[in-house]
């Protein structure tokens, strides 16, 4: 993407921590749109966040019982995310969907393949993944490099935006 | 009012904060520098966001009117 010679170079990093439909929808507006300013962008997934890249179906995943069963608790993926607020047992993100669609706003998913297309990259936490017994593949083709907290850090203390959802 | 004759249009009417700047980035990224790109938006908050996003980007904002609930943004590719 052109840009200017002071915007060249210049970063967004965002720490999606959140799970909720709503949070993760608010970052991939702001990485879009930074993508669109010809900002370099990367997403680090980590931990409640990393239902927002994941593959859909797969109910049991993980090695031990603990896994497993967090695993299926916290099933989600792009198109199955609660909101923060008003979820009332999943109406409200249907509502939501729908108003949203409405409006031509795109869907998480829409999001997803719009940033990568973008250059947006998409990292998940490897800790996260080590806790809950995840692997590369159980998430969508558009997700990057795994990374760790320092790897985070020098990718974040070099942004001129961060932001932590 | 056709001083500036568009090489593209791109409609982004009906579209919301952010596609249209993310589609006025990928619709210029397909043309030439010097080309005139024409955006058509009916957003109230994208007549303010477009001129912004032309200034970060190196995109040079030639002239804004309106036509009825139609917006149009000219643009030339820096």
């Amino acid at each position: 993407m052109p840009a200017r010679p002071e915007e060249r170079g210049k970063s967004v990093t965002i720490v999606l921590f959140s799970g909720d439909l709503d949070k993760a929808i608010a970052a991939f507006v702001i990485a879009t749109a930074a993508a669109s300013m010809g900002m370099k962008v990367n997403i680090f997934f980590t931990f409640w966040g990393l239902n927002a890249i994941k593959k859909k179906g797969g109910l049991i995943k993980g090695r031990n019982w603990m896994q497993k069963m967090l695993n299926i608790v916290n099933y989600g993926h792009a198109r199955k995310l609660a909101l923060s607020k008003l979820n009332m047992m999943g109406m409200g993100p249907a509502m939501l969907k729908s108003m949203m669609s409405e409006k031509r706003v795109p869907s998480l998913e829409e999001f997803i393949k719009t940033a990568s297309a973008m250059g947006v990259k998409f990292h998940p936490c490897e800790m996260s993944m080590t806790v809950m017994g995840l692997g590369k593949e159980d998430f969508v083709d558009e997700c990057g490099e795994v990374i760790g907290a320092v790897s985070y850090l020098s990718i974040a203390r070099d942004s001129n935006v961060n932001l932590f959802i | 009012m056709e001083a500036f004759a568009p090489d593209k249009t791109l409609d982004a009417r009906g579209l919301s904060c952010p596609m249209p700047s993310v589609k006025t980035a990928l619709a210029l990224e397909e043309m030439h520098s010097g080309q005139v790109l024409l955006v058509l938006t009916d957003d109230p908050v994208s007549r303010k966001e477009l001129p912004l996003w032309a200034e970060a980007t190196g995109n040079k904002l030639l002239a804004i009117d309106r036509e009825d609930k139609t917006i149009r943004i000219f643009l030339k590719k820096g």
